[in-house]
């Protein structure tokens, strides 16, 4: 199994979910119970712009679907991927080319040349991680429901 | 180069000793509280009506009520969920409480599981009359035999279950190997970790996918609060065509797979929003605040219990008036090797031995120590005793005591965190009350 570690790096996935608007989701799901869609959602009510990316569906959580990436007529972020993993490589391609900002794959979304492509290119990767969960772990409230954020810190925030 | 407008932690490995102290708790944003406040509340404000849809749904980490989450529990969950290296973890209002509801989640009748036959007594009636009347089947197995283990196995067959360090006997679980054998037929491995705590074992380090505490013991270790604990690794694959009550569409949750849907959050979700929603067994805030309080020096606690366990087991394997000392942390334990590999800073605080005298001789022992208390408890910072053929087996004829592991002297001891000097001590007037109803005084 290769080692994933360096595109698990915690700092990098702090930086890229606190410096991001903009969050492309590859294979989002027009269906409510699929887990892009609880991604999608979530991202949206934590003030996230969601753009939907899946060429079957026009339109997705309220926002209009595109084909494609190189179809989406805004600056991305994040590239969110929700794909197959033979699907990576084309798609952080596509990432190079719009110029986002992170290529984001999602459990089980493990492709080393996509990694390599988008690493390349410049943006920040993270693999085999979920944005939800990472985004709860270090800003929302996963430790609400009994899960193990792994945090230690004795530093007060503000409101949650 | 400007300054970040947030600030990054670093990914660090934290020691056991800070995380029993820190896990789970961060300084309450609204008050900056240091301690764990005590969310007495049974409900939630909600923001609005689409947030309150949100956390009914699933879709946001959200508070609705407190038989199904609370803050307070939350910090226990965490904390339990951090020590023990799992994905996270749900408390319950007693450990009995927290198996039945580990096993519901996964089970549906017709099942069957395999389980260790050297059980707390408490478990081996929740296994041989609940699980039944749902019609799951049960098979006891000896826990040190993997190939009993392997033999049980049936098609329908969904669950492992046993004790790092079986109660009372002291038998230690084999449990890399018994996991291996559980993976290989695709089932979970279930153990009760009550005994060894996270300080002395992590069982899911060695394999275990699904680990139990009732908290009432060394977790909470000052014998005030009954509760319980359910820790999943989050490693298991219950897509595997195995547990279709995971994996498949739930018709109590409009639809939804939790397995797919959540990842490797899934188990531990459905526990939470089915199991704990429809049992109930919450365990209420205080009783998490008193846990907490535990957990903060649980590390230390379980150094002086394993090394006065280990002076007590002494004592009494040369004492002439007691026999068959089960304490595993003994050199000449038959479960030496395995106290090395899984238990190397202690074998816990937890034994039984034999009283010259037989069911005489257990009472007379009872009778004349001043200190030990006698009651039906194990894992109180005060030293326990308890005579099972005159309390929790007192129904039981001699043969009958036999047959449960127990013979009529049998005495089990919670060695506690008292000077050691004067456990001996006590024990010394009881074995002279021993004596003198015996004649050898």
């Amino acid at each position: 199994m290769t080692d994933l570690s360096r595109y698990q790096d915690a700092a990098t996935i702090q930086r890229v979910i606190h410096t991001a608007r903009t969050v492309a989701v590859v294979g989002l799901s027009g269906n409510a119970l699929r887990a892009s869609y609880f991604v999608g959602y979530y991202l949206q009510r934590h003030h996230y712009r969601v753009i939907p990316v899946n060429p079957r569906e026009t339109q997705i959580l309220g926002e209009t679907s595109y084909p494609s990436l190189r179809d989406v007529p805004e600056k991305i972020d994040i590239v969110n991927v929700f794909r197959a993993p033979d699907a990576l490589p084309g798609i952080a391609r596509e990432a190079v080319e719009v110029g986002a900002g992170a290529l984001w794959c999602q459990f089980g979304v493990v492709n080393e040349e996509g990694n390599r492509i988008a690493e390349e290119g410049g943006l920040a990767v993270v693999v085999d991680r979920c944005l939800k969960i990472e985004h709860a772990r270090y800003v929302g409230r996963m430790n609400w429901l009994g899960f193990n954020t792994r945090r230690i810190t004795s530093v007060r925030t503000g409101l949650q | 180069m400007t300054e970040e407008p947030f600030r990054t932690e670093e990914d660090r490995e934290f020691g056991f000793e800070t995380r029993q102290l820190h896990a789970g708790q961060r300084p309450d944003p609204n008050t900056g509280a240091r301690a764990v406040p005590i969310f007495q509340t049974t409900s939630y404000v909600f923001e609005d009506p689409e947030s309150a849809a949100a956390y009914f749904n699933l879709q946001e980490y959200g508070n609705t009520y407190s038989r199904i989450m609370n803050p307070t529990v939350a910090v226990f969950e965490e904390r339990v969920a951090n020590l023990e290296g799992g994905m996270g973890a749900v408390a319950f209002s007693s450990g009995i409480a927290a198996q039945a509801a580990a096993l519901f989640t996964l089970l549906q009748p017709g099942d069957h599981v395999v389980s260790s036959g050297a059980l707390y007594g408490g478990t081996v009636n929740q296994f041989k009359h609940l699980l039944r009347k749902m019609n799951v089947a049960l098979t006891w197995v000896d826990p040190d035999d993997p190939e009993a283990w392997r033999a049980a196995v049936r098609p329908e067959t969904k669950a492992f279950f046993a004790e790092t360090i079986g109660n009372p006997s002291g038998n230690v679980l084999d449990i890399e190997t018994v996991a291996t054998i559980a993976h290989e037929h695709r089932i979970p491995l279930l153990v009760d970790n009550t005994f060894a705590t996270p300080y002395l074992c992590r069982p899911i380090d060695w394999g275990a996918d699904i680990v139990i505490h009732s908290a009432t013991k060394f977790i909470g270790g000052h014998g005030t609060s009954i509760g319980g604990v359910v820790v999943e690794a989050g490693t298991f694959d219950w897509s595997n065509g195995r547990f279709p009550v995971i994996a498949d569409p739930s018709p109590a949750y409009h639809g939804l797979r939790f397995h797919e849907t959540f990842g490797t959050y899934g188990y531990l979700m459905k526990l939470r929003a089915e199991t704990l929603r429809d049992l109930g067994g919450a365990l209420s805030p205080f009783n998490a605040f008193l846990f907490l309080q535990g957990l903060e020096t649980l590390s230390l606690r379980m150094e002086r219990h394993v090394s006065n366990a280990l002076a007590v087991a002494s004592f009494l394997r040369d004492h002439e008036l007691a026999s068959n000392v089960t304490y595993p942390g003994l050199p000449d334990s038959r479960y030496r090797p395995l106290v090395e590999k899984y238990l190397p800073r202690g074998a816990g605080a937890v034994f039984s031995f034999d009283c010259a005298g037989g069911r005489t001789g257990g009472q007379d022992l009872i009778r004349g120590v001043t200190l030990w208390s006698h009651l039906a408890n194990v894992g109180d910072a005060k030293s326990l005793i308890i005579h099972p053929a005159s309390t929790t087996h007192r129904q039981l004829g001699d043969e009958e005591l036999r047959a449960a592991g127990v013979a009529p002297g049998t005495v089990r001891l919670s060695v506690g965190t008292e000077s050691i000097d004067d456990l001996i001590w006590d024990l010394r007037q009881g074995f002279a009350k021993v004596a003198a109803s015996d004649g050898r005084a």
